[in-house]
This record gives structure tokens, C-alpha cells and sequence, in this order.
């Protein structure tokens, strides 16, 4: 039961970050409450089920380009949807929603409401002091690490990453500074997409896929999001292995109370929230007066 | 005898002086009338049933309204006051066999109480952080509806409660009449005194409070309001449904009055309720592509958003009405001069 809460906690704990990295990232750069981000995680799941059930792709291929497509999807919607009317707040929710719902009706269309499976990549288990790990658990593991240390470095280490966080700082300020704010948006919102792609990709073998699928993680992102304080990337991060572990434990130890895994989180997050109205780590965003 | 005259006198002069004088007031009024009216010519069940839920999700679209869209307190998870106030009267109902007329109020009351639980600890947030808190009530407490089905009926909920009225038609004018009634008076209230207080907390907060308002005050007036008149859609839900389940908590409910009440134009209460009678039975009408009903759906508010951001009725009251640059007061677009003061309109 022990190894069971680690190794998924872990692995819930590293899904989450990278969506809600992703989430706060477009969040912190253009304002967006992307409630979309999950329908295009589970966009990156279904892509990868055509690519290695219909077209018998290699896995690292499927994955690939399941990302790839992801992306692009994700910054065509944009385009489309999301910028012509970015100057209005709640248009923009209800847009992102709505879009959700499109891609979640024309999944329902193309696949039906049936429950499908990836096969996994990597079968066997390893021994790992006394506890049995499925080797597919560790590769989503290393995977899902390796591209968090990526964004991490990405955005912290170079000057496209800098050029990312000042316009989160103040878009503004950035402009003026004669950084290219729409530019800065794409590649944004390119990184963030990408990193809701590969949690997708990592998932689809460890769960079932279905139209619905979206729903849960959109949940607990937002919780995370909120409780590691908004648009704070360092805050999303430690706020996803809290819940991770937190919705490992509710499951595991006490099984009968598994649906509970949602109110838990949730309740801890209104806890967080009452004692830091900001969030563990939360930037005060200059007031739009 | 000469004083009924003289109020009926008073009466027709408010409605030439104020009603007749907009287009949009006249087709509100045309609006309610026809909805009274659409017993006489047509008592088809189905479409009765139909706009029975109409008005009730009205109800409940325009007390998001005066929350979130008037007050700017984002509420994402506006379904908790309908869900407490459903379960609260059909629950009541079914083991106290307390009446539906005093059931209702009972839910509405726990709305109030819902408003109140819910406002205090989000007193201190706002914007998008006040919003996904908020989502976070109704699934909490789903999952303490889960937790003790023995009492709440866990998943499938409970069934039997007792019926609004004993006939369609009686059901239909008690909604449509409160829905009415309601949604007048909210929009009385945003006309008010008070109103004006909750606008300016949409838009500068720290203003207000400098100005020597204690909005702290107003902000829970206006979670407390808001929680009535959708606990009093939730209760009226309940005993037209005769069952309470967990659905009156789901996330797609808070997303659905989103849904409807910035298609229809937020900050107005008349906006979300023409949001509801237009999405509502539009949807139903689309059952007929039942595959595909939801696509269509989603797409069409998405291309509505696209070119009106606004919302739906604020574009077209623009076309129809134009703003008097002096004295702020709305005249109809074919006048040249404001109607009250004269200042030319262009």
C-alpha cells in the first residue's frame, strides 16, 4: 500500500505539474483562464491512441507527433477563437468552455463514449528495495521529470524563458521594452499546450481514455493552480506533488472513500486559502485600475 | 372608485412615459405578455415543460448575474446555491412533509445561509482566484452528498417529492410569474442605491471602500441575494422535477449559467434571462440532431462570442438605442436629440 501511494502519488504529482505549469503559464502571459487546456490533454491521449492502434506507429513516433499536432491544434484554436476577443474577460471563459465542449463532442462523435486503452510502451516490472514498480510507471516518471526539468531550464536559463516572464510580469513594461508581447504569447502558449500534451501522453497508457476524461484533471489543475498561488510556476510545482499525494493517499489507504479524492484536495486548498488568500507562492499581480 | 382611476391614470402615464419610449422596454413588455399568454394558444405538454425549466434556469442565470456580473464577484460554482436549496426543500419535503409553498422559502432561506457560508472566506479573494475557489464548494459538498447516501439518496438521489400544483398549466404560471416577479426585482435592485454600490465594487473596489462605503458589507448582501433567488430556482426545480439528485451540483451546471448568461450579456439581469429563453430551447429544439446537438451548440455561442464579445443583447440594444453623451440617459436610435435633456446624440 505504501509503495502504491508513493509511486502514484509521484506520478499524479508530475501529470498535474506539468498541466498546471502549463495553465499558469498562459495564465501569467496573456491572462487566459485556459479552461480548455485539459480537453487539449486529452486531445494529445486520443492522438496517440490513432497513432499506435490505426496506424501502428512506433511508440516514440506516436508520441511525438501526438505532441506535435497537439500543439499546433492548440495555437490554430488560439488564433481562431481566443484572440479576437482576448480584451474581454469573461468572453474569454466562456469561449475557452465552449471549446472544451467542442472538442469533447467531436471525440464523442469520431470514438463514441467507449472506454479505450493504449497498450503500454514498456511491460515487466523492476524490484526496487523490496517493492515491485511497473516499468511503465517508471517511464512515465522519467518522462514526465525530464520535461518539467526542460520547461524549469527553459524558462529560467535562457532568454526566450526570460523574455516569457517579463511579459507574465507586466505586459506593459515588456512592450515598451520592445519585446514582441504577441510573439512572446505563441511561444507561451506553444510550451504550455506542449506540456499538456505529454502529461496526455503519459497518461493514456496508466488510465482509460473517454470524451469525458478532461473534466477530473481540469479540477485539480485549478485547485493546484490556485493553492500554489496564480501564475507562479514554482507554486504550481509543489502545490502538484501536495495534491498528488494527497489524492494517492485518499485512494489507497482508504478505498471505500475513493470518490472523496476531490472534496479532500479541494478542501485543503479552501484551507490554504483562508490562512494565504494568494496561494503558497502567489505573485500579487499588479491591480488592472 | 376615483382613487383606482387615478392610480390606473398613473400607471398608463409611467408605461407611455418610460416603456414606450425604448425599444427594448417595449419588447420586455411584449416579452412578458407573450409569455402569459402562450397557455391560450398552445398547451402542448411538452413545450409547457420546456418553458417551465426555461424560467427557472432564468431565475437562476439572472442571481448569477447580480453576483457575478454585476457585482464582479466571479462565482464558478453558482450551482452550490441551487443544489443546497434543492436538496434543502426536497429533503424537508419528503421527511417533515412540510407544503411546497413553504418548502421553497425554507430552500431559498438555506441559500441565503449557503451565500453567507460561502462569502465569508471570499471576502478576501477576487478576480480569477474567487472564481475557481468558488468552483470548489458544490464539489465538496457532492462528495458529502456521497458520503451519506442514507439520508441524501447518494448518487440516484431522492424521488417522490410532491408536485408544485396539480396541473401543468398552474405550474407553468407559477414559474413564469415568479420568474417575473423575480427577475424584476433583481433588476430593481441593481437600479437602486445599492445597485450603484455594487457596480462601483465591479469596478474599483479600493475606490468605493476610500469613498467610505464598508464593502465588505455589500459584498455579502450581495452572496446572501444572490443565494436567494437561486435557492428559490432550486427549490422550484426540485418539486418540478420531483427528484433531487446530484446533478443540481455538477460543475457543467455552474458552467451552463455561465454559458447562458454571457451569451445573453452580462451586468444587465435582462441579458442572462433572453440568454436562457434563447439557449434553452434551442437546445431542445436541436435534439432532433441529437448527435450532434451539443457540437452545434458549442459552436454557436463560440461564433456569437467571436463577433459580439459583449453578449448577445448588449449588441443588439447598441444598434437599437444610442447613450446621451450628457446625461447618460438611453434614447432611441432614430432621434437625433436625447429624449430628456435635448443634447445632440451624435
Amino acid at each position: 500500500m505504501i509503495q502504491d501511494i508513493v509511486v502514484n502519488g509521484l506520478i499524479n504529482g508530475s501529470v498535474y505539474a506539468l498541466l498546471a505549469i502549463g495553465f499558469s503559464l498562459i495564465f501569467g502571459v496573456a491572462r487566459v483562464v485556459n479552461i480548455a487546456h485539459t480537453a487539449l490533454f486529452m486531445i494529445a491521449a486520443y492522438l496517440l491512441l490513432i497513432g499506435l492502434d490505426y496506424w501502428g506507429l512506433a511508440a516514440p513516433l506516436a508520441v511525438l507527433l501526438s505532441i506535435v499536432v497537439t500543439t499546433i491544434l492548440g495555437l490554430i484554436c488560439y488564433q481562431l477563437v481566443i484572440k479576437p476577443i482576448r480584451e474581454h474577460e469573461g468572453a474569454v471563459l466562456i469561449a475557452t468552455i465552449a471549446l472544451a465542449m467542442v472538442i469533447q463532442e467531436i471525440i464523442l462523435i469520431l470514438f463514441k463514449g467507449h472506454y479505450l486503452g493504449v497498450p503500454p510502451a514498456a511491460t515487466g516490472f523492476l524490484v526496487l528495495g523490496g517493492v515491485k514498480v511497473a516499468n511503465q510507471h517508471l517511464l512515465a516518471l522519467g518522462v514526465a521529470v525530464l520535461a518539467l526539468i526542460a520547461t524549469w531550464s527553459l524558462l529560467f536559463r535562457t532568454k526566450v524563458g526570460l523574455g516569457i516572464r517579463c511579459t507574465a510580469q507586466d505586459r506593459e513594461v515588456a512592450n515598451l521594452m520592445g519585446i514582441n508581447v504577441n510573439k512572446e504569447i505563441m511561444l507561451a502558449l506553444g510550451i504550455s499546450v506542449g506540456l499538456a500534451a505529454v502529461a496526455g501522453a503519459i497518461v493514456a497508457p496508466l488510465h482509460n481514455i473517454y470524451p469525458h476524461m478532461w473534466m477530473p484533471p481540469l479540477i485539480m489543475m485549478l485547485a493546484i493552480v490556485v493553492l500554489g498561488g496564480l501564475g507562479s510556476i514554482k507554486g504550481s510545482f509543489i502545490a502538484s506533488y501536495i495534491l498528488g499525494f494527497t489524492e494517492a493517499l485518499v485512494v489507497f489507504a482508504f478505498p471505500t472513500w475513493g470518490f472523496l479524492k476531490e472534496p479532500v484536495a479541494l478542501s485543503i486548498m479552501i484551507l490554504a486559502l483562508l490562512i494565504r488568500p494568494e496561494g503558497l507562492f502567489g505573485v500579487a499581480f499588479e491591480e488592472e485600475r | 372608485m376615483g382613487l383606482i382611476w387615478y392610480y390606473f391614470r398613473k400607471m398608463f402615464t409611467l408605461i407611455r412615459g418610460e416603456v414606450l419610449v425604448l425599444p427594448s422596454r417595449v419588447a420586455v413588455l411584449v416579452f412578458a405578455v407573450a409569455l402569459l399568454l402562450i397557455p391560450v394558444f398552445t398547451q402542448d405538454p411538452y413545450w409547457l415543460r420546456v418553458l417551465i425549466l426555461t424560467a427557472i434556469f432564468a431565475i437562476f442565470a439572472a442571481s448569477w448575474d447580480f453576483l457575478s456580473g454585476f457585482t464582479g464577484q466571479m462565482n464558478f460554482g453558482h450551482a452550490l446555491f441551487f443544489g443546497v436549496a434543492a436538496y434543502t426543500s426536497g429533503l424537508i419535503n419528503l421527511h417533515f412533509q412540510v407544503p411546497t409553498f413553504l418548502s421553497i422559502p425554507v430552500g431559498a432561506f438555506a441559500g441565503v445561509l449557503t451565500g453567507l457560508i460561502v462569502g465569508i472566506p471570499c471576502l478576501r479573494l477576487r478576480g480569477t482566484y474567487l472564481a475557481l475557489t468558488t468552483l470548489a464548494f458544490p464539489i465538496i459538498l457532492m462528495g458529502l452528498v456521497f458520503s451519506i447516501p442514507d439520508v441524501t439518496g447518494g448518487e440516484l438521489g431522492v424521488m417522490g417529492l410532491q408536485s408544485l400544483a396539480t396541473s401543468r398549466i398552474h405550474v407553468y404560471y407559477i414559474t413564469v410569474v415568479l420568474m417575473l416577479a423575480l427577475t424584476f426585482i433583481m433588476w430593481k435592485i441593481t437600479d437602486s442605491k445599492t445597485g450603484i454600490i455594487l457596480h462601483a465594487i465591479r469596478e474599483d473596489e479600493i475606490a468605493v471602500r476610500a469613498g467610505g462605503i464598508n464593502t465588505t458589507r455589500y459584498k455579502l448582501l450581495a452572496f446572501c441575494l444572490s443565494g436567494f433567488f437561486a435557492g428559490i430556482a432550486g427549490g422550484l426545480y426540485a418539486h418540478i422535477m420531483r427528484t433531487v439528485g446530484p446533478s443540481t451540483l455538477e460543475v457543467s451546471l455552474s458552467f451552463q449559467v455561465i454559458i447562458w448568461s454571457i451569451f445573453g450579456g452580462i451586468a444587465s439581469i435582462y441579458g442572462p434571462v433572453a440568454g436562457v429563453f434563447i439557449l434553452f430551447p434551442l437546445a431542445e429544439v436541436l435534439r432532433e440532431f441529437s448527435q450532434y446537438r451539443m457540437l452545434i451548440f458549442a459552436i454557436l455561442v463560440l461564433v456569437t462570442l467571436v463577433f459580439m464579445p459583449e453578449g448577445l443583447i448588449p449588441w443588439v440594444r447598441d444598434k437599437i438605442e444610442k447613450e446621451c453623451p450628457r446625461c447618460k440617459v438611453r434614447s432611441i436610435a432614430t432621434r437625433k436629440t436625447c429624449r430628456v435633456c435635448t443634447a445632440s446624440l451624435d
